[in-house]
């Protein structure tokens, strides 16, 4: 269970947002020149790294609005919220920790968040 | 030495305090080449490398796994087994899943403790009734063993549920005798145990941190044992499997998400089949031990925490209790996660990809265990011709293309 910070309405329980999944995904312009695969890209793929993710959420349980989200999808931490009419936040703005695929230590399958 | 088991070893060993019981498989060290690296010592991965081995003579093969076997997903799910599955492509992949189960135990003389002690998926109004007969019907045209139970024959089987006095009442269900449970760890460490007697190494406590591509054809794994060189690399690596695509530039339509167990304290047997809810959350069965074992949901949010939310699991404990009052007072006693990778279509992903020689194995989402057999023996079958088996043909990445989606999700709802 984490918290989020509403832009409007402050701190509040996850389970009263719903997450919008990846964040910036743009419609193509040109649509009609693109292939299959381009299109089935744009429709289906969507970023899922462990380590920094930009995402949306939206306070279902509250003021029903949109906002974007930096989240570590490794730890769960929150480290960034900015409204949908705010910049996109550089890559380069975090420091991911994580050097290997896994990000766990080298030996066995230990929970990295706990541990942290 | 090919290790057996029997009544007479349990006796023989129970003498010397079970300290003298021989290693189930070898740990070496890493060679330079393989033909086959499997990247993933779960469930699938060994069953994978078992298959190669028994059924396509490749030999010269490495199971690499990050932590332990089936330490992953394997050793994290509710060991629920069915094939009652909507659509035509699901129904042959996880029949013929069940059919390995129903001989496994005997190929590998290790106990699978497969017992098939059925499973009923509970119908809640009227569009869950209507649903589920649309997919008994599909389900007895592909020769499977569902039918239908009104709340009656439902009251009959599992005398504890409380059917009517509750928001939303049972309506009826659809079951299936041939499902069931089984032992998890049992089917790593038994495909991992035949598998290691005819070659294959098995390598724990080692991460591949890369997998290396050269003019579109794998190359090999960069591991924390160094660099291992392999013909062909097949990644099963369930919720992990998009972050290691990525490392040889594919891109794969997979969002990974916790999803949570939970465990009682152990009781006398008290419920002799498997019960799904679809409509109110809630999934329980009893192990061998007397728990009972209850699946949760995923979280809303994309995750590799391996915990989960508290909310998800509070939802499934209400709907436990309002359909078996009985076990109000009941003490859980563990609760965990694993991280699950989702398709878009909720099926999964068994096929090669763009990158010569390397192959997936993912996307089983919250539903992978059941298949295990089945899938390893199909994505041997894909691995070792370059081509897929005509039962995992429409499990393709070309169907987030072209549209030819086996849309599981919407068909049967949570549990697909």
């Amino acid at each position: 269970m984490i918290l989020i910070n509403c832009p409007y309405c402050g701190e509040r329980d996850q389970s009263e947002f719903s997450n919008g999944s990846e964040a910036h995904v743009k419609r193509p312009e040109n649509s009609e020149n693109l292939s299959d695969k381009e299109w089935g890209e744009y429709v289906f793929y969507r970023a899922n790294p462990k380590g920094i993710f930009y995402e949306r959420w939206v306070h279902s349980h509250g003021c029903r609005k949109w906002f974007n989200a930096v989240r570590d999808t490794s730890t769960d931490e929150i480290l960034r919220i900015y409204k949908l009419d705010e910049k996109k936040p550089e890559l380069n703005d975090f420091s991911n920790n994580l050097k290997t695929p896994s990000g766990e230590p080298e030996v066995g399958s230990g929970n990295f968040t706990i541990k942290k | 030495m090919k290790k057996k088991y029997s009544i007479l070893s349990l006796i023989k060993n129970s003498f010397s305090n079970n300290e003298n019981w021989q290693k189930m498989w070898r740990s070496p060290d890493p060679k330079k080449t393989y033909d086959v690296v499997i990247v993933g010592g779960g469930g699938h991965g060994l069953g994978t490398a078992y298959y190669l081995a028994k059924e396509h003579g490749i030999k010269n093969i490495a199971v690499i796994e990050k932590g332990w076997l089936g330490s992953g997903n394997t050793g994290r799910n509710t060991t629920i087994i069915r094939s009652n599955y909507l659509w035509n492509e699901s129904a042959y992949l996880y029949d013929h899943s069940i059919k390995l189960w129903e001989k496994l135990s005997e190929e590998l003389n290790y106990n699978m403790m497969f017992s098939q002690r059925g499973v009923m998926n509970l119908a809640h109004n009227e569009h869950d009734i209507k649903e589920m007969k649309r997919r008994i019907s599909a389900n007895r045209l592909n020769g499977l063993d569902t039918k239908w139970l009104d709340t009656k024959e439902i009251k009959e089987l599992v005398p504890i549920m409380n059917a009517d006095n509750l928001r939303y009442p049972v309506l009826g269900a659809a079951y299936q005798p041939r499902g069931g449970v089984a032992r998890h760890d049992a089917i790593a460490w038994g495909f991992a145990m035949r598998a290691d007697e005819m070659g294959v190494d098995i390598i724990q406590n080692c991460e591949v941190k890369r997998i290396k591509t050269n003019n579109n054809k794998v190359e090999g794994v960069e591991t924390s044992k160094g660099f291992i060189n392999a013909g062909k690399v097949a990644v099963v690596a369930s919720g992990h499997t998009s972050v290691l695509a990525q490392t040889a530039g594919v891109r794969l339509p997979l969002q990974s998400r916790p999803l949570q167990a939970l465990v009682s304290e152990p009781i006398k047997p008290i419920i002799n089949t498997v019960v799904m809810s679809n409509a109110v959350h809630a999934y329980v069965s009893q192990s061998d031990k007397g728990e009972l074992v209850i699946g949760a949901g995923t979280d809303g949010y994309n995750s590799f925490t391996q915990r989960g939310g508290y909310d998800v699991i509070e939802e499934t404990v209400r709907a436990i209790v309002e359909l078996y009052p009985i076990f109000g007072k009941m003490k859980m006693l563990r609760q965990w996660g694993g991280i699950v990778d989702i398709c878009p279509d909720a099926s999964p992903i068994v096929s090669k990809c763009d990158v010569g020689g390397l192959y997936f194995n993912c996307g089983w989402g919250t539903g992978g265990f059941k298949a295990t057999p089945g899938s390893a023996n199909v994505f041997a079958h894909t691995v070792a011709n370059d081509e897929p088996h005509r039962i995992n043909a429409p499990f393709n990445l070309e169907r987030f293309a072209n549209g030819r989606l086996i849309d599981e999700h919407g068909a049967a709802a949570v549990a697909h």
